[in-house]
């Protein structure tokens, strides 16, 4: 057990709970709070795995300094769509019910 | 009372996927990895034209994985401005004018460029690169729009076709002239790698920043000031 | 042994911020935590000596990502009711 392993399941667990979120969360912004946090697991795990085997490793920072990019543009181009989407129909919730859980208008 | 019974099959199969994902992450873990990459990256180095590991990677061993991720970002700030109406887009007055935020857009602008800047020059041989400078270019660009700035280039027309496409095109470009030249495709000429992956890096950054912003610029600001569109009939 | 109990009091951080970024009543709270999240896994990169993504995720984690979703949390939350009462309206 060292520390980059510590990280490794920490970043499985927090899969678990992007998963569990993507999948039980009714307002979308919500659903997309639990894919990023899914997504910082997936990193976590891709870093933390080569460097507990063979210490500090360039290659897969390169790919998770892409893959957060890549994550950012896709997180405000899901915005936009989401902001759309409540536009044109007036909820914030893919199923037809009228008030989400969470929808706290704050 | 189906509600529960989704919510307990649910967090079964995320408790599974997780129990599954820890399991075989601690499997791996106790095996010795076939490939060193690590010990493969330090040996080819010298040829990379820059000092720092990542920066290497990045923009010449898997040059490829940038490409497409900059397409990737291409496709995305499209479809995002494709998505607008054209008023949230030329909308002449902005969203807030706070004194007290342009007070701090005084001060922070000028910085966060010069950190954009900085960021980019270091990706040489330190931490820092396109990416970080394009994030960060973006956020001086953001705090900009919030502030209340003009920014005449985030108009439909071709400063945002051509700041759109810059990075890829130009990344483009040079990897079908090396596969043009007899070379592979993206195999940088050697002797001018350096000064290529430095006209790579700032085209990049100029692309990722107006890739970001267009995507933040062109969210649909709110109905209440044309209620034809917001009927859904 | 300072060095783990760090590294566990990250973990445990992230793993509550995620959580309750998740499962906060209230939307504006929800991002706001979100957001501690991001500068939280900027420093669970620093500990895992990766400083190239410690930088982009304090870039875009805690900046760009909270400014984005805070606008879009101030578009959907104060519209809501009126769409709701316009919505009634039209039925």
């Amino acid at each position: 057990m060292t520390t980059p392993l510590l990280y490794a399941l920490a970043g499985a667990l927090l899969c678990g709970i992007g998963l569990f979120g993507l999948l039980w969360l009714r307002h979308l912004l919500r659903k997309l709070l639990a894919f990023n946090i899914m997504g910082s697991g997936v990193f976590l795990v891709m870093v933390g795995l080569p460097q507990h085997q063979s210490g500090p490793d360039p290659v897969p920072q390169a790919l998770v300094l892409t893959g957060i990019v890549v994550a950012i543009a896709a997180t405000a181009l899901a915005v936009v769509l989401i902001r759309r989407y409540y536009h044109l129909s007036g909820m914030s919730s893919l199923e037809d019910e009228p008030s989400p859980r969470g929808d706290d208008p704050e | 009372m189906m509600r529960a019974l989704q919510t307990l099959v649910m967090a079964l199969a995320c408790l599974a996927f997780t129990g599954v994902l820890a399991t075989s992450i601690w499997t791996i873990s106790g095996n010795p990895t076939p490939v060193n990459l690590t010990q493969l990256l330090t040996e080819n180095m010298g040829r990379s034209g820059v000092e720092h590991p990542v920066t290497a990677v990045l923009l010449n061993f898997r040059s490829y994985d940038t490409l497409l991720e900059i397409g990737v970002l291409v496709i995305a700030g499209i479809a995002g401005i494709s998505m607008a109406k054209t008023a949230s887009l030329e909308d002449p007055a902005m969203r807030t004018s706070d004194s007290l935020l342009y007070a701090l857009q005084r001060w922070f602008v000028p910085l966060m460029l010069v950190l954009a800047g900085y960021l980019l020059w270091a990706g040489a041989d330190r931490p820092g690169g396109a990416f970080q400078a394009g994030a960060v270019l973006a956020a001086t660009g953001v705090l900009m729009r919030l502030g209340g700035s003009p920014m005449e280039f985030l108009r439909p027309g071709l400063m945002l076709r051509l700041g759109l496409a810059l990075g890829f095109t130009v990344f483009l470009l040079v990897a079908v002239a090396s596969a043009i030249g007899g070379d592979a495709f993206l195999a940088y000429p050697p002797g001018m790698t350096k000064a290529l992956i430095v006209v790579i890096e700032t085209v990049l950054t100029l692309s990722i920043a107006m890739v970001l912003l267009a995507l933040f610029v062109s969210a649909p600001v709110n109905d209440a000031e044309d209620p034809e569109e917001g009927a859904p009939s | 042994m300072v060095e783990w109990l760090l590294d566990g009091l990250l973990v445990l951080a992230l793993l509550v911020t995620a959580v309750a970024a998740l499962w906060s009543t209230n939307l504006f709270r929800a991002v706001v935590v979100f957001m501690a999240f991001g500068v939280l896994m900027a420093v669970a990169w620093v500990r895992l000596h990766a400083p190239d993504i410690a930088l982009a995720e304090a870039a875009i984690g805690a900046g760009l990502t909270g400014v984005l979703l805070l606008d879009a949390v101030s578009h959907l939350g104060s519209h809501s009711l009126e769409v709701q009462k316009q919505r009634g309206d039209r039925q």
